[in-house]
């Protein structure tokens, strides 16, 4: 791959090159810019580039966690860093979750022969499919009604005394409703590209570890699972992506306390009269992680998306 | 003996956790959907409450207009961005697929918009599509052309466009790798005889890349239907419901108005279709597995 002998230079493909690179990253840049724009400069027509960069509109997102009093404000309305904390929480959980459980049941469906694996693995295919919104109105009407603890039961009584809050416990509002449904959501994608990198793992090493007495537990964990670690990046970007980027059915589970970023720039984009450079630095800070993780990883990050497409 | 157990139960030891949480928070609530979607659901009653309505809530989607507009809405959707996106992305990664310095840089910066929240994507568009803001308009104002109202009256196709510009290169990627790792023995045997680029892409690149290609294309369309929280920024689905796709309109049905049952009829209708799409995939694959095999039974058979 990093061979220095490249193909004979042909200035066309250079441009193309250029303006396909502009493309992509023009309305990142643009964001990235305009966030450090005051609305006055966004709204004029002459600034452009020229203009004195400001960190106002990001102490104005992150206001609820400075540590220092702003002059601009007199009232933290944009609880930026509570939902950063939420969301931070729900995406790291959720994508370890994710990862074990799904490891596990990819090596099962790959390595052994048992009642019930084809219908384990084509319904795993099947639910790849389900849309989020699909989802949506089950998981609405189940977190909030059925799957909660009588108030007047022992465990219902504790955790209203221990937590606060009325009515029976339910799932909806919490930490455990979202990352319950996010894992749900993406171990079907992290079991089928897992599975692909646990077929190319050589059976003969996992017989070794055997004759030497390992049991199947310690033949997964200390042979199987450090030899697809480029498949467990890869799985874990993607989940990790998912929870942190997930808008419907957060909104649709969270409470006041459990709102995740996506759903705080929602409910300012909504409003009648957008505060764009506010609203800019808050995409921006939502869109740093990921922006990281594809700098860093983007070779783990193609292996994931091409392991299902194409094989070979 | 106990070893003898031990490794009989390890598969269902190690699938355990996933079944469970899959059955618990995928194939529950869907069966739980399916089962509401005859009932008059509203979002205050847990199901046992509600009144059984048998295919009520599925004959009035029929008759409703407004569903239907949704319908049409999405299809065109989804297929005007994948027929575009298949077009541009296979079309580039045959233009680009040489050794050229700068590609991984484009490759990694290509990722990028499919990495940021779908949210922040809506964001970034509604902020260029603004009237008297945007980018757009100020450029068409700056060279004396009139502003267009992209997210008025020609909504659709600017929504189209921002997703065009954020799953390009997916598909650009997956054919790059595509082509990439096509055999370079067929490719030097044609180039010997003489073909020239043209012939070698239509008569060797595309009818071997096809498999991938056709795969690629349908995951896109499954994805496309998903898509949702784009349009949901920039639009809300309007101006009236000329941007409402489907799974924008479950969601509201669900949360605004409140009607479970409706929106439950609603997603089964749009699951039949995902269905339909997802079980042509399989079956695909499932023919050209089939074919590889009896190809390599062949190929032994000659030896």
């Amino acid at each position: 791959m990093a061979s220095p002998s490249y193909d004979k230079q042909n200035p066309a493909f250079f441009a193309l090159l250029a303006a396909l690179i502009f493309m992509a990253i023009g309305p990142i840049f643009l964001m990235l810019v305009n966030s450090f724009k005051l609305d006055v400069d966004i709204i004029s027509a002459t600034s452009g580039l020229l203009f004195l960069p400001t960190i106002q509109n990001y102490e104005t997102a992150l206001c609820d966690i400075l540590w220092y009093e702003l002059e601009h404000l007199d009232y933290c309305s944009l609880k930026f860093g509570q939902s950063f904390i939420n969301s931070l929480i729900i995406a790291l959980v959720s994508t370890v979750l994710t990862l074990v459980i799904g490891c596990m049941a990819a090596y099962a469906l790959v390595r052994f022969r048992f009642m019930g694996r084809d219908v384990a693995s084509v319904s795993t295919l099947m639910v790849r499919m389900v849309p989020p919104a699909v989802l949506l109105v089950p998981v609405f009407g189940l977190w909030n009604n059925e799957f909660c603890i009588d108030k007047t039961t022992m465990v219902g009584e504790w955790i209203r005394d221990t937590f606060g809050g009325r009515g029976d416990v339910c799932l909806a509002g919490t930490y455990s409703g979202i990352i319950l449904i996010y894992v749900a959501m993406n171990l079907p994608f992290v079991i089928w590209i897992l599975q692909s990198f646990i077929v190319q793992v050589p059976r003969q090493l996992e017989e070794a570890a055997k004759m030497d007495g390992a049991n199947p537990f310690q033949v997964f964990f200390l042979v199987v699972l450090p030899l697809i670690k480029p498949g467990l990046a890869a799985a874990a970007i993607f989940t990790f992506r998912i929870a942190w980027n997930e808008y419907l059915l957060a909104s649709a589970l969270s409470d006041r306390d459990t709102k995740t970023v996506p759903i705080l720039i929602v409910n300012n984009m909504s409003e009648f009269n957008v505060e764009w450079g506010v609203i800019m630095a808050t995409g921006m800070l939502l869109a740093i992680p990921p922006i990281i993780f594809t700098l860093l990883a983007s070779r783990q990050i193609i292996t994931g998306m091409t392991a299902g497409a194409v094989k070979g | 003996m106990k070893t003898a157990t031990l490794n009989r139960l390890t598969p269902y030891i190690f699938m355990a956790p996933a079944a469970l949480i899959m059955i618990i928070a995928l194939l529950y609530p869907l069966g739980y959907m399916i089962y509401g979607s005859f009932r008059a659901w509203d979002p205050s009653q847990t199901l046992s409450e509600t009144e059984f309505v048998g295919l009520k809530n599925y004959i009035s989607l029929l008759n409703d207009p407004n569903f239907h507009e949704s319908l049409a809405v999405t299809l065109k959707f989804a297929f005007v961005v994948v027929s575009i996106e298949m077009v541009l992305g296979v079309g580039l990664a045959l233009l680009l697929d040489r050794n050229i310095r700068g590609m991984s840089i484009l490759r990694t910066l290509f990722i990028l918009p499919m990495m940021i929240a779908p949210v922040v994507v809506g964001l970034m568009w509604r902020y260029m599509y603004h009237p008297t803001v945007g980018t757009f308009n100020r450029f068409l104002k700056s060279i004396g052309l009139d502003g267009v109202d992209w997210l008025g009256q020609h909504a659709l196709m600017s929504v189209i466009i921002a997703d065009i510009w954020q799953w390009t290169p997916f598909i650009f990627i997956l054919s790059l790798a595509a082509l990439q790792s096509l055999p370079s023995s067929a490719l030097e045997a044609s180039r010997i005889d003489g073909a020239t680029g043209w012939q070698q892409i239509w008569h060797i690149k595309l009818p071997l890349m096809m498999p991938v290609l056709i795969v690629t294309c349908l995951l896109r369309l499954i994805d496309a239907f998903k898509v949702l929280e784009v349009i949901l920024v920039m639009t809300e689905g309007g101006p009236g419901l000329s941007t409402e796709i489907l799974a924008l309109r479950i969601s509201r049905t669900a949360t605004e108005f409140r009607e479970l049952g409706t929106a439950a009829a609603m997603s089964n209708y749009l699951l039949i279709l995902l269905m339909l799409l997802t079980a042509s995939m399989f079956a695909y694959t499932k023919f050209q597995e089939a074919r590889a095999a009896r190809l390599a039974a062949h190929a032994k058979e000659d030896d």
